[in-house]
């Protein structure tokens, strides 16, 4: 009887235990020398550790590659650890700015927060007086209404520019590109000369969701002709075979097939509106009261908020501040993950 | 065998048209409008900050761009006595603070983005590009804040260890010795802001290099570095050129975040370690709350200038991104 002895799979490519015994080992001679040096040298501090850290790394990689493998496997280890500090230094900025926002935001937080506004207190008071009331229920109005301007105006030009694709495509396609580099400040003062001074002549909170609407156009339009650009092209000739008129293929079939990315387009839209400060300091006037009418009369927001507690300067006010943020950033981390969740499916099956 | 009387059915000719119908015509009308909606708001913004600053720049003619007066005084019945507007400081702190901010984050977005395309394994690609993408959502008074309260003491340190070790150096020249809120704070706190959006274009751009040639490197035995030298650095170049533009057109218009950590003074200073900077934006919201009419107008002016200034960015910023996602395939 023979037996056909199969070779066991290897992997030779694999980190040998070997391998991962020498990285251990030359990541703690860094740390050591890391240590060493900043005992010794009068240089001192975070900056020194984390600086020395890495030079001591890198040379300590690039030196053992150059002596075993030669001048590329050196050249190739040193570009590997100046890559990973290039991740490591885009991480650092944000893990401090949430690791800060929920540390010194948390310490603003009491039970009336959500249920009180600052028409009875001031920014400086002790922080249990007051809340937040009247800047949530601002920011929703705003967004709201500037949902309601810029969706359409959004994915009708995300639709002219996926579904029509007349000449004007490249055209718009570029402005929608410049659209989105208007500075925020530019799209206040742009309400400001277009309609609150010749027309309204008072802050409102339509006026601050104007402005908005024209910094979401841009976000709407550009991912949701990213979303409808994913639609098989196979289900709009199949629309239009079966007789439909363009139309009704649009309406129809492509729309409802590219949903759950729309929805993701509004949701990117929102997050890049509701923490827009600039056009609201300009146009909304930021009252301390709640004020159901968006239409006449100043009205609060989370920026403006935040704005206003900031500026004031007292300890009490700092901390409001942070407890603005706070809510500020749980609010955009929300709408963040919804987006996240509904585009990993684009498309609907 | 029977016959059917071949009775000849004719059918009448069609009549075949490619013109669409009544209904599609609507649709196409209607789609079109919202289309050329962003035609219509950008011009309507030149056109009103233009109308509303005209008086301003008449008067300042070309002077608005070179002189850095901006004082105002009128009497008590609101005339205006004298005005001198000119936006020259603030102009050249706006390309300062840019600067600094893009030659701080351009490196660092590049290494980051090769590190999620190339080096990253497959989860950890996953988790950095949702926390990044998710950066470039924050706010902009977040990071205002946050600069101003966690971040700036340590940059006021580095910018002395900056002037201490390299002072000989011209751009790290600090004289009289002030190195609170200096436009070099302010383009550290841009620098963070840009990341996000310099790293996913470049990202974008990398993952675009032709895999064929990068495993044409890797089988003629090129290590990663030599591949990434190799194919994806001469694919990608220009599209990170844009990318760069993006981020600098993004950090010119930013207002709220530049204004928590800049100084503002009305003087050309090119000195980015110098607590004395300017910026177009920073000082709408600054003069903004008690400027008389007039002056109301110069900042439309300004809005104006600035608004050009960052639609020109923005255009080139997109003829380079777009020249690369065509070529090298």
């Amino acid at each position: 009887m023979t037996t056909i002895s199969a070779p066991a799979p290897t992997r030779p490519w694999k980190a040998s235990p070997k391998d991962r015994l020498r990285d251990v080992a030359l990541f703690l001679f860094a740390i050591v020398g890391t240590y060493v040096v900043v005992a010794v040298t009068p240089m001192k501090g975070k900056l020194a550790y984390f600086g020395l850290f890495f030079i001591f790394y890198m040379a300590l990689t690039a030196g053992f590659q150059w002596f075993t493998r030669g001048s590329a496997a050196a050249k190739d280890a040193f570009v590997n650890s100046l890559v990973a500090i290039g991740a490591v230094v885009t991480v650092i900025p944000i893990a401090s700015i949430i690791v800060t926002v929920v540390v010194k935001g948390s310490k603003g937080l009491h039970m009336g927060l959500l249920t009180t506004d600052m028409s009875m207190s001031a920014p400086t008071d002790p922080i249990a007086s007051g809340g937040l009331l009247h800047a949530i229920t601002g920011t929703l109005t705003l967004v709201v209404l500037a949902l309601i301007m810029s969706i359409p105006i959004g994915i009708l030009t995300a639709l002219y520019l996926t579904e029509i694709r007349g000449s004007l495509t490249r055209p718009i396609q570029f402005l929608v590109q410049a659209m989105s580099g208007v500075p925020s400040i530019v799209a206040g003062l742009f309400i400001l000369s277009a309609v609150l001074y010749p027309i309204t002549k008072g802050y409102s909170g339509f006026m601050g969701a104007l402005a908005l609407t024209i910094l979401m156009i841009p976000t709407v339009a550009r991912t949701s002709q990213e979303v409808l650009k994913l639609i098989p092209n196979d289900l709009r000739e199949a629309g239009v075979a079966l007789g439909g008129t363009q139309w009704r293929t649009v309406a129809m079939i492509v729309l409802p097939a590219a949903r759950s990315g729309l929805i993701t387009a509004v949701i990117l839209g929102i997050a890049r509106i509701a923490g827009e400060t600039a056009p609201i300091l300009l146009l909304t006037g930021g009252g301390d009261r709640v004020n159901p009418n968006a239409f006449s009369g100043s009205i609060g927001s989370l920026p403006y908020y935040i704005w206003k507690s900031f500026n004031a300067g007292s300890p009490e006010a700092i901390t409001r501040a942070w407890a603005g943020l706070l809510v500020l950033m749980v609010l955009v981390l929300i709408l963040f993950s919804l987006a996240r969740l509904l585009g990993t499916r684009k498309v609907a099956r | 065998m029977s016959t059917i009387a071949p009775e000849r059915a004719v059918p009448t000719p069609r009549e075949l048209t490619t013109e669409p119908r009544f209904s599609d015509k609507v649709f196409r009308a209607v789609v079109t409008v919202g289309g050329l909606s962003s035609l219509i708001i950008l011009g309507l913004i030149a056109l009103f900050l233009g109308y509303r600053g005209f008086e301003v720049l008449r008067q300042e003619g070309f002077k608005f761009l070179t002189s850095s007066d901006w004082s105002i005084s009128t009497d008590d019945a609101g005339n205006v006595l004298e005005s001198h507007f000119g936006l020259a400081a603030m102009l050249v702190g706006t390309i300062l603070c840019s600067i600094v901010a893009v030659a701080i984050a351009l490196p660092i977005s590049v290494f980051s983005a090769l590190f999620l395309n190339f080096y990253a394994p497959g989860w950890l690609k996953k988790i950095l590009v949702t926390v990044i993408d998710m950066m470039a959502a924050f706010p902009s008074i977040l990071f205002g804040i946050w600069g101003f309260l966690v971040l700036m003491p340590s940059v006021e340190y580095w910018a002395k260890l900056l002037h201490h070790y390299f002072g000989f150096l011209p751009f790290f020249k600090l004289e009289p010795y002030v190195v609170t809120r200096s436009p070099f704070v302010a383009g550290v706190v841009l620098a963070i802001m840009i990341i996000p959006i310099i790293t996913s274009v470049s990202r974008e751009i990398f993952s675009q290099a032709p895999l064929d040639r990068i495993q044409a490197a890797y089988a003629l035995g090129a290590t990663r570095w030599a591949m990434i030298k190799a194919v994806v650095i001469p694919h990608g170049k220009s599209g990170v050129i844009g990318g760069a533009m993006l981020g600098l057109g993004r950090a010119m218009g930013e207002t709220v975040a530049v204004y928590t950590v800049l100084n503002i003074v009305f003087q050309v200073n090119w000195q980015m370690l110098l607590g004395a900077g300017g910026n177009v934006a920073s000082l709408i919201i600054l003069k903004f709350g008690e400027a008389s009419p007039y002056e109301i107008k110069a900042l439309m002016a300004a809005g104006l200038i600035l608004f050009f200034l960052t639609l020109i960015v923005n255009a080139l910023a997109d003829v380079i991104v777009r020249a690369t996602g065509r070529s090298g395939r």
